[in-house]
């Protein structure tokens, strides 16, 4: 059973392997109001963790906001990469997850037929 | 929502959405009492009587109550229906506790799905979210402090992709023991 000891060993060899960046990183928010919740936000939030973790991407900042006012195009998923505009992302599946991630968060393309919003904060 | 760990990802929501930095979430299943509460307390701005009162009222789709929660009517009729209740304490600048009670045995109680991913979706998505969470069956308890995570981690991320994988193995492996089913 993985315990609290085990994270502090792992905390350890990752600090000493120094391949922990905190900063510049690209930034994914989660739309977590009610109608996100029953569209398979938290679904669609989870795949994002595994492929975080399949892919082993060191610098990517999640986070979950609440009702964005959009029910009819939940799942939302933003993506903000740093100095670029945020893209919106509609009706999220499980399944456009590693696209996402592999085009927008790891190559920097927008999936285009999946965005729905583009804001220049 | 098919599964009390939705709504509880629902209700910690609001938490958030009513500006709380601390919430506690306990769920308690005694099985010789027959019953099911989940409880979440915050430190949020908390609510007046007349909105407490319309907050569960499912007819009120004002874009104010919307706000505070489309899901809590649809929470407290699932208790209804399963010989619970939802109970709503709130103090204007103080904070908010919900409660929610089931009869664990009842036929059309839904179940409580799967509380790992909405407890690693609130951890990682909520970084400076003062969260804790305490889940008993019967004897067997678990709790997780977001506090003392972040102490033992000391900057890491929780984002970070092997601290990910351990967390989910972590709540996998405890919550899976609670019921008396985890192999070493
Ligand atoms: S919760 Fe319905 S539009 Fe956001």
């Amino acid at each position: 059973m993985k315990t609290l000891e085990d994270l502090k060993r792992l905390r350890e060899q990752l600090k000493t392997k120094n391949t922990v960046r905190h900063e510049g990183g690209i930034q994914i928010i989660v739309g977590m109001g009610t109608c996100g919740i029953a569209a398979g936000a938290r679904q669609v939030m989870t795949a994002i963790l595994d492929e975080i973790a399949k892919q082993n991407l060191q610098t990517v900042k999640i986070s979950q906001t609440g009702c964005i006012g959009m029910c009819e195009k939940e799942v939302l998923v933003d993506v903000v990469r740093p100095n670029e505009p945020r893209i919106t992302y509609g009706r999220v599946t499980v399944d456009d997850i590693p696209k996402i991630i592999s085009e927008h968060i790891v190559n920097g393309r927008i999936v285009a037929e999946l965005a729905i919003g583009k804001f220049t904060e | 929502m098919r599964e009390l760990s939705l709504h509880i990802l629902d209700l910690v929501q609001n938490s958030l959405e009513a500006g709380a930095n601390i919430v506690k979430l306990e769920v308690i299943e005694d099985l010789s009492a027959d019953v099911l509460v989940i409880r979440v307390a915050d430190n949020g701005r908390g609510m007046d009587e007349k909105l407490r009162q319309l907050v569960i009222d499912p007819f009120v789709t004002t874009r104010l109550t919307r706000r505070v929660g489309l899901g809590l009517p649809l929470m407290e009729m699932s208790t209804k229906r399963c010989d619970g209740y939802l109970k709503i304490q709130s103090t204007p600048g103080q904070g908010t506790i919900i409660e929610a009670s089931y009869r664990h045995h009842h036929l059309d109680r839904p179940p409580l799905g799967n509380i790992v991913e909405t407890i690693k979706t609130i951890l990682v998505a909520n970084p400076t979210l003062n969260f804790l969470y305490r889940h008993t069956v019967n004897d067997r308890k678990f709790t997780v402090s977001s506090q003392e995570l972040a102490d033992i981690l000391d900057g890491v991320p929780l984002t970070q992709p092997d601290i990910l994988i351990w967390l989910h193995k972590y709540l996998s492996d405890h919550i899976a023991n609670l019921y008396g089913g985890v192999e070493k």
